[in-house]
């Protein structure tokens, strides 16, 4: 036991629980404003997919990082602004759109990168972001090292909490996405457009899942390949549920599951325990179905969650 | 001016007429993609034809891969009439293959170890199709998420046990013991693959038609799809048709694994499923939820699937684009289910 607490805080092990967050705090983000909106977004899965693919050959073609991130954020976006036609337009079924929208992503990503790349026996890979250690910060022990020498795109996710939280509680496009999850009919009473709204929440949760894509091919592994996301959006599905719809409380469901995920891969890596790494895995989506069973009697979820708005039905 | 009118009726070829409408609209879609990648768009939906449909074996190979995406395919119909929302067949149809290999193992008469194969199978989806079924009318816990999320709880299951106690002492391969020779499906027809879960399967589509057409359970699923108010006060208990509806969705996708177990692998590792479950929820869809049109759908599926790796090989198109058939197919069927819903007309032009 004594061993593990030691390698808790070691810096390494910090380090590896703050890289492992930013992907699914982007991801857990992305999906929560879908999903305040009262948007499911399932597609997850395979827009996170996709947009890795993107990014990393953006990157790969043009030898630019953040032209990659670009591409990332706007096919995330895109496959957003897809989900959004189907669900909130057309009022298609959710769920059921979603899981079209993973299928047919990921079908795309596998696709393309097989056209543009073929089969190589070494899967091509790119040259990976820089650290960047901030002054000053930096040079606190333990926590420096491990939190403020990161890359651009780590900072970027522990900055987009706080702006999400700031957005969705502070400014009256927030309030707008609160009133079309809740309450779509007094909102569109009230001026809003449900629509529209909703509209610019999918896309805007679709470019953070984008982000978190770009971060799993152009930094975590240097590299597309088959199993990048492997269930990922999936987690983030339940972080949000987990993390009550709330920015703060995903983002820390998130470092939660960072950490279990560090834990196991140190335990897996010093062979201690006879406990399978598989259970660890499994936590974060039992938790998460144990939660909902205990939450629903205060019930959290934004009321109008998988409910499509068409006016001229009462 | 073009406006949408909600639709009181739907005439009858709408059954068949949607979704060849979806896949004709999928297929003109993809062929895009054909395209970029350089190669003839008749051509290459020539070879996936010929190579799927175009002689016996290729039939028979397509009926074998058409099998367990029949029976997720059927599960998710079920589900979705009553408006359960099981997107856990995958998970189900896990938990059934680790189940039919763990009893097919065992050394028995042939005959008994395919039946307690089924069992096994069979419950173990039940099983874990009554968690989110249970959640539901216990705790009103959605069931879209909590049956989503199940997947990979039984995914990682089946990884610790095949990575853990059933891995094959002497390659280190994280695969399961093969299942004792006797418990493999007896073959069909010499040189093929066809096995007798294909049979299994086919049989199933009817008897489960039946049972939702015909019979007192079928009517009260049915029922409770459509109108969960008017069925409660009819004096249905809407929450114990759930359950049932549950426990019969995941026993078929249970059944998926078993067929997989018994007829194809005889054994179980990770990638048993590329995904059956969810292309499950593609059948259902095309199949308009009806579970005589699931075997049609599955087909095509399979067809597609099988058809595009000989096309892969050749005309260089990768052999993704089956994916993406799947996922276009799904959303073009979405958009085309909603003609049933609304018609289009044609009004004259307001001043």
């Amino acid at each position: 036991m004594n061993v593990v607490l030691e390698q808790i805080f070691q810096v390494g092990f910090l380090a590896a629980i703050i890289r492992i967050a930013t992907p699914l705090a982007f991801a857990t983000l992305g999906e929560m404003f879908s999903e305040r909106a009262g948007v499911l977004n399932l597609g997850i899965e395979g827009i996170m997919l996709l947009s890795a693919m993107t990014g990393f050959t953006a990157t790969s073609l043009s030898g630019s990082l953040w032209l990659g991130v670009l591409a990332a954020v706007v096919t995330g976006a895109l496959m957003g602004a897809v989900h959004a036609l189907f669900t909130v337009a057309l009022g298609l079924s959710q769920h059921v759109c979603g899981i079209g929208v993973t299928l047919f992503s990921s079908g795309l990503a596998y696709f393309l990168y097989r056209l543009i790349f073929g089969q190589q026996s070494v899967p091509p890979s790119i040259k990976s972001f820089e650290t960047l250690p901030i002054p000053v910060l930096s040079d606190i022990p333990v926590l420096g090292p491990a939190v403020f020498n990161q890359f651009s795109l780590v900072y970027m996710a522990m900055a987009a909490v706080p702006l999400a939280a700031l957005v969705l509680y502070r400014t009256p496009w927030g309030l707008s996405v609160r009133m079309v999850g809740e309450n779509p009919r007094a909102a569109d009473s009230a001026g809003v457009s449900v629509i529209a709204t909703r509209f610019q929440a999918v896309i805007l949760g679709g470019a953070l899942m984008g982000l978190a894509g770009a971060f799993l091919s152009m930094v975590q592994f240097n590299a597309f390949t088959f199993g990048l996301v492997s269930g990922r959006g999936w987690v983030a599905i339940a972080l949000v549920v987990f993390g009550r719809w709330d920015p703060w409380r995903s983002a820390g469901a998130a470092l939660l599951f960072a950490f279990v995920d560090a834990l196991q891969l140190r335990m897996q890596a010093s062979g201690l325990g006879h406990i399978p790494y598989e259970a660890f895995l499994m936590l974060p989506f039992i938790f998460t179905i144990v939660a909902m069973a205990v939450m629903s009697r205060n019930a959290v979820a934004p009321s109008a969650l998988l409910k499509p708005f068409r006016r001229e039905e009462r | 001016m073009i406006r949408l009118e909600a639709r009181t009726s739907t005439p009858a070829w709408f059954n068949l007429g949607l979704p060849l409408l979806a896949i004709g609209a999928t297929l003109v879609l993809c062929s895009g993609l054909i395209a970029l990648a350089g190669a003839g768009v008749i051509e290459a939906y020539g070879v996936m034809f010929s190579a799927s449909l175009g002689d016996s074996y290729a039939i028979t190979e397509t009926l074998v891969r058409a099998t367990p995406m029949i029976f997720t395919g059927l599960a998710v119909a079920v589900a979705f009439r009553a408006k359960f929302w099981n997107i856990g067949a995958e998970g189900q149809l896990l938990a059934g293959a680790v189940a039919s290999c763990a009893v097919g193992a065992i050394p028995m008469p042939g005959p008994l170890a395919m039946l307690l194969m089924a069992v096994a199978g069979a419950a173990a989806g039940a099983a874990v199709a009554l968690i989110p079924a249970t959640l539901r009318v216990k705790f009103k816990v959605d069931d879209v998420v909590s049956s989503l999320l199940l997947n990979s709880v039984i995914f990682y299951a089946l990884m610790a046990l095949i990575e853990g106690p059933w891995k094959d002492s002497f390659s280190g391969y994280p695969i399961s013991p093969p299942i004792e020779d006797s418990a493999n499906f007896p073959g069909l027809l010499e040189g093929t693959r066809l096995h007798l879960g294909v049979v299994a399967a086919f049989l199933a589509a009817p008897v489960i038609w039946f049972l939702i057409a015909r019979t007192t359970l079928g009517f009260r699923i049915r029922v409770i799809g459509e109108n969960p108010e008017a069925a409660r006060y009819g004096g249905i208990h809407v929450e114990r048709v759930l359950i049932s509806t549950a426990l019969l969705s995941g026993a078929l996708a249970g059944l998926a694994g078993v067929s997989e177990v018994g007829g194809v692998h005889f054994q179980v590792m990770s990638d048993i499923s590329p995904g059956y479950g969810y292309s499950g929820i593609v059948v259902a869809m095309l199949a308009r939820l009806n579970p005589l049109g699931v075997v049609p759908a599955a087909l095509f599926l399979a067809a597609v699937m099988t058809g595009a790796e000989a096309m892969s090989r050749a005309t260089g198109v990768p052999a993704f684009l089956s994916d993406v058939i799947q996922g276009t197919a799904l959303l073009a069927m979405l958009v085309a289910l909603l003609f049933t819903a609304y018609r289009i007309r044609r009004v004259g032009t307001a001043k």
